[in-house]
């Protein structure tokens, strides 16, 4: 059976699944019978497309007579499509484990698990998808299954205008994606992506098409400005539905530009390379700045996607570029260093959105200003949630600081690059990537130490309980990931080669053979570096540090209350929060990037009313672009309004002058 | 033999960064005490007080969590790793290729990621003001610390520190605009990270100048011991950086023979020296900063960092 059939199967599954939930969901064993059946199922993907990367198989074809009369449904499993089914139905999996024991507490598992299901389908299919018709049925399929899902907690003021945002948003990146596609029919005649990759497109249709594919798929992945519905959508979901969308639908989105822009349309210039990591750049630095504003706990996970997606769409600007220069060797360079940190960021943004719902169970809280101290009653859940914290800082030994290091290997080719206009822009990214992952430790250093550490700032986090056992094994496999990841990228990079030889056309050296296990990205007298011997160094120096302490010093230890400087407060309010954890940054990046307005109103001496602090942040997309768009449809409309009550007389009016100004416009178009 | 020669090369490094730190320490703090008309203490006083601090019995809060107990280790092994695979007396060490300078950067923000967590762990403001700030510091020095290292890589065309200074000891380099700039950042950012004046002040403790010491305020004993050797092998880390970046001359570059060994370690230390009697002087020069004040001065390091990119972009000649 050929591997696309296999997958097909899944996504066709994923759908069964969904109806099950549907006509079983009231009753209580349903929600152990559906996650378990999807759990089971994404294994199976899981089994599939690894095994599809590492065989380096031949794509297969298969059409099915469905969609569109004459044509058929196209769908190809490729190695792309192998590389973005594994993240798919990796997320999937985890999330479906993780819901076993998460998911048990759902108030309404009827709008929560029909649409589980077909939001998986949903994304199996777009990967699989190979006509313009198909693909953009299931990304729609997939948009409104998730929207039900954003939605789920329908009573919730927040999550229904979240939903709003979200629907209009994934409507019009939907629109941008229909009109890219509309071209590429339009150039090669026909929807499939063999005939339209087959097409030779002027320049201009390629330039337009890269644009239209980076609205629309960047809407979808999170693309500062089109990013607004982001941090909206993701936390108003339940917890493990947050982590599909931030880990795994947001790369969806990317999917859907490197099909376009690498694989369809692949005759691209350098300058969409320049505008796709410009971007990405700016979407970086104002994500992490943004999150670190955020005191709602899953707020701020979800403006750190935006980041993650900036980081990136900077690897894929900068391997267009150079693939647009024919230099596939360096491409091949910065595509792998972003589908790594695809791979990444699923892995540790699950992580962190499963540690999210497991603090949001034991607490019921998500805000961070009433969390703390937690590691002393969850432990298990803090270990995990530290390693994600530590990966997604972009920490060696883990993961999240190996893809960061092939993008920093990838700028520092650049100087290659002919073009004056990416001469200047390639380095000014590299500096906003040095600064987003500064900024990103500091962002993670307050969450974990906020929630985490500490004392507690609330009676519900002193009194939280650690997770059910399906939850954390669920953390612990994504930790366990980050860790292999970070101490052997190696193999990650030479599963990737299946991918950057089908799109770029070169490979990286063999890393498996590698002396060492060492990652070398073009020579090893060029830049190499060693996860494993950086993990057993870190490991050895601590433990012979301790070991001669304890050994030749003392161990001697005693508790005692907290020192403090000699001023010990007892009550948990005066340690530092959140909001006062970010109040430098926000001093000095705050002015100029959110235009931060803090009113303090202190009483006189004397007075006894209580003193008032209140910031006000403001994201610029709202502010400059949403704001100004939205009452600019508000005023339309209401002028609109006044049309509906006129009289016979007018309306007859109406119609002849419009009848006369078509006429007119017809007279004229002869 | 091969090996184990090979190995033992590299052991002595990283044990040597270990063994001179506090001495290195020592001095600048001896040279500081001269300039401020006061007879100093003792050269070798830090290795008494780190002798005194281990044998004494670390005081932990009741609420304190494994974080912070194990915070110092992880900080010491971090600094430690990040120091011991920087070519100090001689380049292509065994394990010098395990690590580029972009990583070394990356260890050291481990270190202080760890740190400003143990400093938020008990829940004193003292703490949550320390971690807070110096993760605004690090924000605004660790891009400047990428860029210098970008335009280094850019003119030796590689990121591995013992490439770059083989290639920087050996081919005629020469004085370059952007190797200027680079070093300017260097310094600045140095001292920022090594939370020297005018960024903060090691020997404070008034508490609303406090970086750094706020951060650790809650360490005693063995712990604050291994946080004290940690800032000692960041302070190296940083000299021998510099040392090996911009005045790479007497490393051992080729065949590891006795000679070219002793003349590399002559030199090391000979830098060291150096350096550690012109920091206390830059230091009592100038006066500490007010903490809204960092940005600029960080952003200079930053800017002159960006500019010397920026001309490796522009041209190969500069």
């Amino acid at each position: 059976m050929p591997d696309v059939t296999i997958g097909l199967g899944c996504a066709a599954g994923f759908l069964v699944i969904g109806a099950t939930g549907a006509a079983i969901g009231r009753f209580s064993f349903a929600k152990t019978v559906i996650y378990g059946l999807s759990l089971a199922l994404s294994l199976i993907a899981l089994g599939l497309a690894l095994s599809f990367l590492l065989r380096h198989a031949e794509a297969s074809t298969v059409i099915l007579p469905l969609g569109l009369p004459g044509t058929g449904a196209h769908f190809r499993l490729d190695a792309l499509s192998a590389f973005f089914l594994l993240v798919v139905s990796l997320g999937g999996a985890t999330t479906s484990l993780y819901a076993l024991g998460y998911g048990q507490s759902e108030r309404a598992p009827l709008r929560v698990l029909p649409y589980y299901g077909a939001f998986l389908g949903g994304m199996t299919l777009v990967v699989l998808a190979a006509d313009a018709y198909s693909v953009l049925v299931a990304g729609e399929f997939m948009s409104l299954a998730s929207w039900a899902l954003v939605v789920a907690h329908y009573r919730d003021p927040a999550a229904v205008r979240a939903g709003y945002v979200y629907l209009v948003m994934a409507s019009f990146g939907t629109l941008c994606l229909l009109l890219a596609f509309g071209l590429l029919a339009h150039a090669s005649g026909e929807y499939t992506f063999a005939a339209m990759r087959a097409t030779k497109l002027g320049p201009e249709v390629a330039v337009a098409v890269a644009a239209l594919a980076l609205v629309g798929a960047g809407s979808k992945a999170g693309v500062v400005p089109l990013h607004a519905w982001l941090p909206l959508a993701h936390p108003a979901a339940p917890s493990h539905i947050s982590a599909l969308l931030s880990g795994v639908m947001t790369k969806v989105g990317v999917y859907g530009f490197v099909r376009i822009v690498f694989d369809v349309a692949a005759d691209q210039s350098p300058w969409s390379g320049l505008v796709a990591l410009t971007l990405g750049g700016v979407t970086a630095v104002l994500g992490v700045l943004y999150a670190l504003m955020q005191h709602d706990l899953k707020r701020l996970l979800a403006y750190h996607t935006v980041e993650n997606i900036g980081i990136i769409f900077i690897g894929l600007g900068l391997a267009l570029a150079f693939r647009a220069n024919g230099q596939d060797g360096v491409a091949a360079l910065a595509l792998t260093a972003a589908l790594f940190h695809v791979f990444n960021h699923a892995v540790f943004k699950s992580l962190l959105f499963f540690g999210a719902g497991a603090v949001l169970t034991a607490t019921g809280q998500r805000d961070m200003e009433r969390l703390g101290g937690l590691i002393h009653v969850m432990p298990k859940t803090a270990v995990v949630f530290l390693i994600g914290c530590a990966s997604i800082s972009a920490l060696p030994p883990l993961n999240g600081f190996v893809s960061e290091w092939l993008t920093f290997q990838a700028i520092l080719l650049s100087p290659q690059l002919p073009q004056w206009g990416l001469k200047f822009a390639v380095p000014a990214t590299g500096a906003l990537l040095a600064l987003a992952a500064a900024l990103a430790a500091a962002c993670f250093v307050k969450a974990f130490g906020v929630v985490f550490l500490s004392r507690p700032r609330s009676p519900e986090a002193a009194a939280a309980r650690e997770v059910d056992r399906f939850s954390l094994s669920a953390m612990f496999v994504l930790a366990a990931l980050c860790v292999l990841a970070g101490i052997l990228p190696g193999f990650v990079i030479d599963w990737l080669s299946p991918v950057t030889s089908a799109l770029t056309g070169a490979v990286l050296p063999h890393q498996a053979s590698m002396p060492w296990l060492s990652i070398v990205p073009i020579a090893e007298s060029r830049s190499s570096y060693n996860g494993l011997i950086i993990f057993l160094f870190l490991t050895a120096s601590g433990l012979f540090g301790a070991a001669v302490i304890h050994k030749f010093a003392t161990r001697a230890t005693r508790r005692s209350a907290i020192w403090d400087c000699g001023f010990p407060l007892d009550s948990p309010v005066t340690q530092y929060t959140s909001s006062s954890f970010a109040m430098p940054i926000r001093r000095v990046f705050g002015a100029a990037v959110f235009g931060v307005i803090e009113r303090v109103d202190m009483p006189l001496p004397g007075e006894m009313r209580a003193g008032h602090f209140q910031v006000r942040v403001r994201d610029p997309a709202w502010r400059f672009i949403y704001g100004p768009l939205a009452r600019s449809v508000a005023r339309s409309a209401q002028w609109l309004n006044r049309m509906q009550f006129l009289t016979v007389r007018s309306y007859l009016t109406l119609v002849f002058l419009a009848l006369i100004g078509l006429l007119l416009v017809v007279a004229a178009w002869r | 033999m091969a090996v184990i020669i090979a190995l033992a090369l590299q052991f002595f490094q990283i044990a040597l960064i270990v063994a001179i730190a506090p001495f290195v320490l020592g001095i600048t703090r001896k040279v500081r005490a001269r300039l401020l008309c006061r007879r100093g203490p003792p050269l070798l006083q830090v290795y008494y007080d780190l002798w005194k601090l281990m044998h004494k019995e670390a005081v932990l809060a009741h609420n304190a969590s494994w974080v912070y107990r194990s915070a110092p280790y992880l900080v010491f092994a971090a600094t430690w790793t990040a120091a011991g695979l920087v070519p100090t007396y001689a380049t292509g060490l065994v394990f010098s290729w395990s690590a580029d300078l972009i990583a070394i950067v990356a260890l050291l923000g481990t270190a202080r990621f760890t740190l400003a967590l143990a400093g938020m762990d008990v829940g004193t403001a003292f703490g949550g003001l320390g971690s807070s700030r110096e993760m605004m510091i690090a924000s605004l020095a660790e891009p400047a610390m990428l860029l210098i290292a970008f335009t280094v890589a850019l003119i030796a065309g590689t990121t591995q520190l013992s490439a770059i200074a083989t290639v920087f000891v050996t081919a005629e380099t020469g004085l370059r605009v952007s190797l200027g700039l680079a070093l300017l950042g260097l310094i600045v950012v140095g001292i920022a990270e090594n939370a020297r004046i005018p960024i903060d002040n090691p020997a404070t403790h008034l508490e609303l100048t406090m970086v750094h010491e706020a951060m650790v305020l809650e360490y005693s004993g063995r712990h604050l011991a291994m946080i004290e050797a940690a800032a000692a092998v960041k302070l190296v880390l940083y000299f021998s950086l510099i040392a090996c970046l911009f005045f790479p001359f007497g490393i051992a570059t080729g065949d590891k023979t006795a000679a070219a060994i002793a003349i590399g370690v002559g030199s090391f230390l000979c830098k060291m020296l150096v350096l550690a009697v012109s920091l206390p002087i830059a230091e009592t020069s100038v006066a500490k900063m007010r903490v809204f004040r960092y940005p600029a001065f960080l952003g200079g390091a930053f800017a002159a960092a960006a500019l010397a990119v920026f001309l490796r972009f522009v041209s190969r000649g500069f």
